[in-house]
């Protein structure tokens, strides 16, 4: 009766409020805050010097490079194929469209650690894609180009399904009045399309770039963990924590999640733009 | 408010937009009409090709299409077949020997005892999240829909690190759950929780965006009716938002089956007790039993290929409830 009492602006007739509130806010502080909660505490038991000594060693370092590095080139990169296929599917009648349409939510449904031995598999020396590769001089498993791969993978649908409903909803008339106005197809495209999908591109951009930073299960099998050279983040955190340095895990943990949640910031404000765009259009 | 949501998010918009496209110009008139004595001299003539004007050449389409194809395939595609074909490189009675011995049937086990646990934790705290901030006007809405969104922008190994704080040795309750001789990390109890951590928002995020469309006037119509709690959210809701409900349960499941890096941090690996099929395929794969470690990784391949069908259908359904809520909300506003 408490939380109705306090909470509600309006009176309702309907029942059940406080149950389902008092519920979803239990569960949602056993299962979320009070874990989580506990990263920042067991960090800070430390105290400072040794959260800044775990954070910046020179291995955790070049791990941050490699996450971040990879997951920014892997975003790039989907953000451009990503906005060809979402065109592709939004625009064109061809033959499979819509199996084509219903693949590109694979990597959602495929599991991580199933991406990742596939991918290292095809790019291994001897593999199916991997033996094209080799005459031109380019390893990709067991080096940083394999991270890079694994992470394209699992970023790819969020441009693509970002970018479709913009895409779907653009209004056809500033088209036509485009081409009315002598503008050139490409013209169109640069200077009506392209505006009107930015804040979807950019939004897209960031959501895949946010999946890459903290994505495991697909990068490990392909990256071959070398320390200094092709270990991602994620996996230094595994490796504290089995050497039972708890603080030392945790802190990098941090660190990520600090990241995570100035990403999640960045993408509502993105969000909020592209519906006002949107809106606008 | 990951990725995944965000998509969601961005489905049920392209749902709600789908209906409305509306097409462009007239197909231009491919001949001129006939005026003055030209007519007949224009009839032998071949019609000039003419495309509308928000198209592109037909060179810039077939190219556009051939390089999302390409990319698609590279990228999606061809792992997807090689799963399968390095699963029966060595032949079907290799692949089958390798998901029926007993590890690999105790990890099957675990792992759907897991989703079998996690799902329906998530679709009671769905439905019941979905039910206040959709049918009710409180303060501190945004904040707990920012709060449910959290686990997709948090990192899987960090989930399960979390858990270690908590539940293990060293953690918050470690000594007690020792004293009690109850173990949570390294075992079941901590697969399940660090899944459900994962999978958390998935049901909800599906049925919230629907259940606010829906607005509530046909709850408050059953209520002055005199139905109670029960009947209304049995008779009336749930109908109504059935499919969203399955759609998140189809998604949720795929995770909370699939889910790799949260379960690694907490299971311990220990063969035939607190191995999941994903962790299963790392330790074969890790062990250079490449043949069944494809083997079993096909079945989760297999797993995926029927989410994405069972997707396919049942997305259709929610845009079409999605796009009944809308209109009417148009028609009542």
């Amino acid at each position: 009766m408490i939380l109705s009492r306090v909470l509600l602006r309006r009176h309702s007739v309907l029942p059940g409020f406080d149950i389902a509130l008092g519920f979803t806010l239990l569960y949602l502080a056993l299962i979320v805050l009070v874990p989580l909660s506990a990263a920042f505490l067991k960090t800070f038991s430390g105290g400072w010097a040794q959260f800044w000594e775990a954070v910046s060693a020179p291995r955790v370092v070049a791990s941050y490079r490699l996450t971040f590095g990879a997951s920014l080139a892997a975003a790039v990169v989907n953000s451009f194929f990503g906005l060809v296929i979402a065109w592709v599917l939004v625009r064109y009648e061809f033959f499979g469209r819509r199996f084509v349409d219903a693949l590109v939510d694979l990597p959602f449904a495929l599991p991580t650690a199933v991406a990742g031995i596939a991918l290292t598999a095809l790019y291994s020396e001897n593999g199916w894609i991997g033996q094209w590769l080799k005459p031109l001089g380019l390893k990709v498993s067991f080096t940083p180009l394999g991270v890079f791969v694994a992470l394209t993978f699992i970023g790819l649908p969020f441009v693509v399904r970002t970018l479709q409903p913009v895409l779907e909803d653009l209004a056809a008339e500033l088209e036509e009045a485009a081409a009315t106005l002598g503008a050139s197809r490409w013209q169109t495209f640069t200077r009506v399309i392209f505006p009107v999908l930015t804040p979807a591109l950019l939004t897209g951009f960031a959501l895949a770039f946010a999946r890459a930073l903290g994505e495991y299960g697909s990068v490990i099998f392909i990256a071959g963990n070398l320390p200094m050279v092709s270990e991602i983040t994620p996996l230094l955190i595994i490796t504290k924590l089995e050497q039972y340095d708890y603080v030392g895990a945790t802190s990098i943990a941090v660190v990520m999640l600090i990241a995570s949640f100035v990403l999640l910031l960045g993408i509502n404000a993105l969000q909020a733009w592209s519906r006002r765009r949107q809106g606008g259009a | 408010m990951s990725a995944l949501s965000r998509c969601q998010d961005s489905l049920s918009r392209l749902r709600e937009g789908a209906g409305v496209r509306v097409e462009a110009v007239n197909e231009p008139s491919p001949r001129p009409s006939p005026a003055g004595g030209r007519g007949s001299e224009a009839e032998g003539i071949a019609p000039p090709s003419l495309r509308r004007a928000t198209e592109e050449p037909a060179w810039v389409r077939r190219s556009l299409i051939a390089v999302a194809l390409l990319f698609l395939a590279l990228f999606l595609f061809v792992p997807l077949a090689a799963v399968f074909y390095e699963a029966l490189k060595k032949g079907a009675g290799v692949a089958l020997a390798a998901i029926t011995e007993p590890d690999a049937l105790s990890a099957i086990r675990l792992t759907l005892l897991t989703a079998l646990v996690s799902v329906p934790l998530n679709l009671v705290f769905g439905v019941a999240a979905a039910w206040c901030i959709a049918k009710f006007d409180f303060r501190g809405k945004n904040v707990l829909l920012t709060l449910i969104d959290l686990p997709f922008s948090v990192s899987p190994v960090i989930a399960g690190l979390i858990y270690v704080l908590v539940f293990g040795l060293q953690g918050w309750f470690g000594e007690w759950l020792r004293d009690h001789d109850l173990k949570v990390i390294f075992a079941v109890p901590g697969i399940v929780m660090a899944t459900v951590f994962i999978t958390f928002p998935f049901i909800a995020r599906e049925l919230i965006p629907l259940m606010q469309a829906q607005g509530q006037e046909q709850e408050e119509a059953a209520r002055v009716l005199g139905a109670s709690g029960w009947q209304i959210f049995w008779r009336v809701t749930l109908p109504n938002v059935k499919w969203a409900l399955l759609y998140g349960v189809i998604l949720c499941n795929a995770r909370a089956m699939g889910e790799f890096g949260a379960v690694s941090v907490v299971s311990g690996h220990i063969r035939g007790q607190t191995n999941t099929v994903p962790l299963h395929i790392e330790i074969l794969y890790n062990e250079y039993q490449f043949a069944a470690a494809f083997a079993v990784a096909s079945l989760l391949a297999g797993l995926a290929l029927v989410t994405l069908v069972l997707k396919f259908i049942v997305e259709r359904r929610v845009l079409q409830q999605m796009r009944v809520a809308t209109q009417a909300g148009e028609q009542a506003s």
